[in-house]
């Protein structure tokens, strides 16, 4: 009845991937960030190659030193070139963060449709879980479990981390597949007698792409966040293998005196995770969704 | 709406319950006592770890759900058992519950409190200067985990008092050990002692919340009901401030509930950084050592702290918005 | 006219800030002047710039609009007045009524408080917050809200849709101001409740003097209601002239093709749909912006923007004017085939029998072992009805009264409650699965919102192949009957490769209506299939919905709270009450005598596209609500409202006690009514003289 919803629809109009991908390219927040995720990446997997150190080579001649042609981020106190170790951390940081991005945004857009679409007693099995699992924090789980599964390795840690993360995807995934089966073309394919499931996969999921993409991109954040911090405190990634985290924690108590081997691991830590707010809060926008991914571990 | 709001204390209950028994399987699964007492110097014998252990009542040759069984039978009458250092939990509890408490309550207060304000100012200046520093402020804040933030203040604290040449900024403990003096000086004290860790708990709230409330108040300013409030004649502001204040507020009481679990889980780690001996160092100390107990307590703060928090959030929920109140 | 103008607009400009930069002009030369006492409807349809040109008077556009021209209100300029200045002004001299009364009011505030506020902010010094409480509870009742001091402690969401419309009145008119502007006021309510709020909205202007701007794109509304009426096409006024004169000869092919597809209550008429849409914003012109779709246009219509010309106040942008006198809409636009009513013959394809259906009460949901039986309501509490192969059968009523429950019912094809629904010879309570997938593809149902009904990110090959796969039928059927499916809706076959929204309203409906044939069902159920389209376009869905049935397709069952539709369309019409059904029988019978003093309720509720008609036939205003779902009740759901039940004496006790039963029972499809005192075929109460008291036309 009104210009406005003319307008609108006319904003809603134009082909959605066409537009999406036009307005990424004009969005510098999500130009910006998807550069540096993609440099920082890059760093990771091409920065081994560039040095000669290994992450596990010890310089005896030079321990403590500040960084310098030799050793480009300098050493640790035993002699570590912090370049070599840094990527490589980085390198083990990304990989688990994406790892479990991906796995617990599945996981939550599998259990938030199931309990959206199908309702009743599986909605309320469902959701008991997740308010279960939220009312003990996911961390002090995580310090629990995690020393008994070090025997498997980082995979396992990565397992147990979207294990447990993947909880508040599946609630807003709920919320929306509750309103999204109210919408009359759910209803059609059903009373043409479509499968439940084949209504999941064709018309629910399908709406629920650019938010589970956006999800997806800051839940590697959340992860890798969550994976330093525990590595710190001596739960996470287990030595000799390094990440983020344990750099930062064997940095930390000499953060004064030997400014680089804090510095550096928590500086691209930083530079990282601001790369995929911006990315993500552009994705959002460009999107056009309001909702967060508000209670990852951080 | 009480009827409402009693319900969802029943889903509470219930849903402790549940906790309570599942954070106790897994400890028991994860942790081994056992392994404490076998690496003491000198070496005890097997019967006496044994016996320490019957004594704990974390002896895993006992089936884990008779442990429970006598576990919840003593916490029903208000013992949560010994941690195996032969201390009460009970005592432990009370000694780090006021320390926890305090920095979750500043942190959540000024955390929402700065936020929501900081939210509304940018929404009103939307596209303008402090619009956008706020924005660049919460990202970068946003983009600072929690211990790393931790980390820099306290560095930071340690290079100023350095510089100083004497202790300006305090940053380890709670309290100063042994202080003597008027009220008022310990008042003192403890709030020089709390304002770093306070910050690192605050700011990661202040940031999210900012970002809420300005999308929240954003929504609001397009919202119909303001516009009738403007055809009434009320200038926009004043509109915004008598009709829109309080509708902006509403989607934010469901995010309050998320919001309270990263900043537990924040206050963890500041804890540890910061050496207070609250609820979360006990987590670590006591995860590391094996002490079942004192770690299935420091869960049970840990879910009633988020019950509570999701029950706050329901009832503001329920006042702020006359819809969901039924009758 | 010789009232004093309060109100001048000239040369009125809206522009709205486009995706690229480019403004997106939406009202584009607007002018017209209002004087005390006079009600202007501007009338026209979605997208021609009437709610923009409503909220641009009060200056409450969204940012980012840009406004130019003048808005004289009592000689103070309008236009870049400062906020301040314009706020002294709004809701004391300038007042709106919004169309969407929920979404306007606050809704964590009480009514009356926000009444009173619009009351003390033009006050100096501020009146003591009772006292204008106070004020406030006189000003609820003044548009005939019961029990206003309930109402001014309620919250928006807890009444209904008509009762907010009049708070918002009310709230309008508290400081006597001399200019109201409504927004489409009643577009959002039944016909019954839409009669009160326009009779609230009537009584306020006569009760404060002021001018009235009434936006509607219902012409039986403004029929009604106005004085003059202003026609608005794509952002500008194209024909303004008294009431009478507009409806009676109209100047402008638009205004005239208009009226034509308007459907009509008092007879099934030949449509005219306008063939083709109005321009999207910003891409008008150069010439008059309807010439592409005007059979008159030539040259010279294309050359420029005609200017307004006429005589007596009666006013047209159309350089062709003169080649219009005399001529009918049907002499310009095609026009529908006239409607062949089926002989009442046909087998029998769905029965409904005392079918119900109860929701749980809303918060009694969540972890519960038993359900308390008190705890539930009624949506439905007996519906019968029948339709049989070939025929059209309306299902009508007001929101709430169960037509769409009944629907859903129908199509879940499972156990209902009690009460038996069977199609085509299978009870649905005792189907097979083969059997249930049969019949999933012999009922197919249309929605209200196509828009809404196609998923948006699929073609419309997929769209209408669906329920095709979901029948498995073969790959090669599907790709041959898909073109077959668009053209018989009027679509070409190269839209097959398009998205939903790449298309307009009526179009999108016809993309649903090719999707339900697919599977060729012998039953289409249509739930408002054409409510939410413009008339123009209306008319073409509905002529397109006659041509089916003249091809023997699917036998319809039709749910519309638009009786004129009815008119239009069906073979035979239901009428539910309360979740039951109270009158059934042919359309020509049913709405020639009602029996059921319901009946009569809703059809004399509907305003005639006529105002000379509109004028002088009676109008029985319901009083009160209609019924939710509701607890079960005993006796006539009705008789709270019912003027019969008022007039009766002790007899009305069987009202109270007996559920009145189907009577009339004759072969099936003859006319019923449920109703223990009905109305005979003369308009005459049974055992009941005089004739119940009917309100006197409004204007």
């Amino acid at each position: 009845m009104s210009t406005d919803a003319v307008n609108t629809e006319a904003v809603v109009l134009r082909g959605r991937g066409a537009t999406a991908g036009r307005a990424l390219l004009r969005s510098p927040g999500a130009l910006t960030g998807l550069a540096l995720i993609a440099g920082l990446f890059v760093l990771a997997y091409a920065g081994p190659y560039m040095t000669n150190w290994n992450y596990t080579d010890i310089d005896y001649t030079a321990l403590r030193s500040a960084p310098g042609a030799r050793h480009w981020m300098g050493t640790s106190r035993i002699g570590q070139d912090v370049f070599a170790q840094t990527v490589r951390g980085l390198q083990k940081s990304l990989l688990i963060g994406a790892l479990v991005a991906l796995a617990s945004t599945a996981l939550g857009a599998a259990f938030g449709t199931c309990a959206g679409y199908f309702g009743g007693w599986v909605d309320r099995m469902l959701m008991f879980v997740v308010d279960l699992m939220l009312v003990i924090p996911g961390f002090l789980l995580l310090v629990l479990l995690v020393p008994r599964l070090r025997g498997l390795g980082w995979p396992a840690f990565a397992g147990l981390l979207a294990a447990l993360g993947w909880m508040i995807t599946a609630r807003a995934v709920r919320i929306m597949t509750l309103s999204l089966r109210e919408r009359p073309f759910v209803a059609a394919a059903q009373h043409m007698g479509v499968g439940p499931f084949r209504i999941i996969v064709r018309h629910v999921l399908p709406h629920l792409a650019s938010f589970l993409i956006t999800d997806a991109t800051v839940a590697v954040a959340a992860a890798v966040i969550s994976e330093t911090g525990l590595s710190y405190f001596g739960f996470g990634v287990q030595p000799p293998d390094v990440s983020l985290g344990t750099l930062i924690a064997s940095g930390s108590d000499v953060a004064l005196t030997c400014p680089w081997m804090f510095f550096f691991p928590a500086g691209l830590l930083l530079l990282f995770v601001l790369a995929v707010h911006l990315a993500g809060d552009a994705l959002r926008d460009i999107l056009d969704l309001g909702s967060d991914r508000a209670g990852s571990l951080r | 709406m009480v009827g409402r709001l009693s319900k969802r204390l029943a889903h509470g209950a219930l849903l402790l319950l549940f906790a309570v028994f599942l954070s106790y399987v897994i400890s028991s699964a994860a942790l081994s006592p056992r392994a404490y007492f076998e690496d003491r110097q000198p070496r005890p014998s097997a019967a006496t770890v044994d016996h320490e252990l019957a004594l704990l009542g974390t002896d895993d040759r006992t089936p884990v759900l008779e442990r429970f069984g006598h576990w919840s039978w003593r916490a029903v009458h208000g013992d949560l058992g010994r941690t195996v250092d032969g201390g009460s939990v009970n005592a432990e509890f009370g000694r780090r519950i006021g320390v926890s408490t305090r920095l979750l309550l500043v942190g959540t207060l000024v955390g929402t409190g700065l936020g929501v304000l900081a939210g509304l100012w940018a929404a009103v200046r939307r596209h303008r200067l402090p619009d956008r520093a706020l924005t660049v402020f919460s990202f970068l804040v946003l983009s600072v985990p929690t211990f790393v933030l931790a980390l820099l203040f306290k560095e930071g604290a340690l290079w100023f008092n350095q510089s100083a040449g004497h202790t300006v900024i305090r940053y380890t403990g709670e309290r100063t050990p042994g202080l003597t003096g008027s009220l008022a000086t310990h008042l003192k004290d403890r709030a020089a002692h709390l304002a770093l860790p306070a910050a690192t708990v605050a700011l990661g709230a202040v940031a999210s919340y900012s970002r809420y409330q300005r999308g929240a108040t954003l929504d609001v300013l397009g919202s119909d009901h303001l516009r009738t409030a403007q055809a009434k004649g009320l200038t926009p502001g004043r509109a915004l401030l008598r009709h829109g204040l309080r509708t902006s507020l509403i989607p934010l009481t469901t995010f309050f509930s998320f919001g309270f679990l990263t900043l537990f889980t924040g206050a963890v780690f500041t804890e540890e950084i910061f050496g207070w001996p609250g609820m979360g160092s006990w987590f670590m100390d006591s995860a590391q050592k094996g002490d079942i107990n004192s770690v299935v307590a420091v869960n049970l703060f840990a879910a009633v702290t988020v019950l509570l928090a999701g029950f706050v959030a329901d009832v503001l929920h329920a006042v702020l918005d006359p819809r969901v109140r039924t009758r | 006219m010789t009232a004093a103008k309060v109100l001048d607009v000239e040369d009125l400009h809206v522009s709205y800030a486009g995706s690229s930069r480019t403004p997106l002009p939406v009202v584009r030369g607007v002018g017209f002047s209002l004087r005390r006492g006079e009600v202007l409807g501007l009338v026209g349809e979605s997208g021609a710039g009437k709610t923009a040109t409503a909220l641009a008077l009060l200056g409450l556009l969204p940012p980012g609009a840009r406004v130019s021209g003048s808005v004289r209100l009592l000689g103070t300029e309008l236009v870049g007045l400062p906020v301040r200045d314009l706020a002294r002004l709004r809701g004391r001299r300038i007042a709106m009524v919004f169309q969407d009364p929920l979404a306007a009011f606050n809704p964590a505030q009480h009514i009356g408080d926000q009444i009173a506020e619009a009351l003390r902010i033009h006050q100096r010094p501020q009146s003591a917050r009772e006292l204008a409480r106070g004020r406030a509870r006189e000003l609820l009742e003044g548009v005939g809200v019961p029990d206003p001091s309930r109402i001014a402690r309620s919250y928006p969401h807890e009444l209904s849709g008509g009762l907010r419309q009049r708070a918002m009145i009310a709230m309008a008119i508290a400081n006597d101001p001399d200019v109201i502007v409504a927004d489409e006021p009643t577009s959002a309510l039944d016909a019954t409740v839409q009669a009160q709020v326009l009779d609230a909205l009537e009584n306020a202007r006569r009760a404060t003097g002021a001018a009235l701007l009434l936006v509607s794109h219902d012409l039986g509304v403004i029929a009604g209601a106005a004085d003059r009426v202003a026609v608005m096409y794509a952002g500008r006024i194209v024909e303004t002239a008294p009431v009478d004169a507009l409806f009676a000869r109209p100047r402008m092919p638009y205004t005239l093709g208009l009226l034509g597809s308007v459907p009509r209550l008092d007879a099934a008429v030949a449509l005219t749909p306008i063939p083709g849409g109005p321009p999207a914003p910003g891409s008008a012109g150069p010439g008059c912006s309807f010439a592409p779709r005007c059979p008159l246009a030539t040259e010279a219509c294309r050359a420029g923007e005609p200017e307004p010309a006429g005589s007596e106040g009666h006013l047209a942008a159309c350089v062709r004017q003169d080649a219009l006198a005399g001529r009918a809409a049907a002499d310009l636009f095609p026009a529908s085939a006239p409607l062949r009513r089926t002989s009442p013959g046909g087998a029998p394809l769905l029965r409904v029998a005392g079918l119900t259906k109860s929701f749980p009460l809303p918060g009694s949901s969540g972890f519960r072992l038993r359900r308390k039986p008190a705890e539930v309501r009624l949506a439905l509490e007996g519906v019968d009805l029948e339709v049989r192969r070939g025929e059209t059968v309306a299902l009508v009523g007001e929101s709430g009264s169960g037509k769409t429950s009944t629907l859903m019912e129908i199509i879940a094809l499972g156990a209902p409650e009690s009460g038996t629904v069977e199609i085509a010879g299978y009870d649905t309570s005792v189907l097979s699965r083969a059997d249930a997938r049969r019949l999933r593809g012999s009922v197919q149902i249309l929605v209200q919102d196509p828009m809404a009904s196609l998923d948006p990110r699929m073609r419309v090959a997929d769209i209408v192949a669906e329920p095709l796969h979901a029948q498995r039928v073969p790959k090669e059927t599907i790709a041959a009957r898909v073109p077959e499916l668009l053209r018989r809706v009027g679509l070409d076959v190269q839209d097959a490769e398009r998205r939903p929204h790449q298309f307009s309203g009526g179009q999108r409906q016809r993309i649903a209506l090719a999707r339900a044939l697919a599977v060729r069902p012998e039953l289409l159920l249509l739930d408002e299939p054409v409510s939410a389209l413009d008339v123009s376009v209306q008319a073409g869905i509905l002529d397109l919905l006659r041509r089916l049935r003249d091809e023997r397709g699917p036998a319809c069952l039709f749910v519309t709270h638009d009786l004129a539709v009815v008119r239009q369309i069906a073979d035979r019409v239901v009428v539910m009450y309360g979740g039951r059904t109270v009158e059934s029988g042919p359309v020509t019978d049913v709405f020639g005598s009602p029996r059921h003093p319901y009946t009569r309720a809703l059809l004399s509720a509907v305003p005639l596209p006529d105002p000379a008609a509109e004028r002088a036939r009676a109008r029985i205003v319901l009083p009160g609500e209609p019924p939710g779902a509701g607890e079960r009740s005993t006796g006539c759901r009705f008789r709270g409202r019912c003027a019969v039940y008022t007039a009766l004496g002790e007899e009305r006790r069987r009202c109270e006690r007996e559920t009145p039963a189907t009577n009339g029972a004759g072969p099936p499809g003859e006319h019923t009514s449920a109703c223990h005192f009905p109305y005979d075929a003369k308009g005459v109460p049974a055992r009941l003289r005089p004739e119940p008291e009917e309100h006197p036309p409004v204007r």
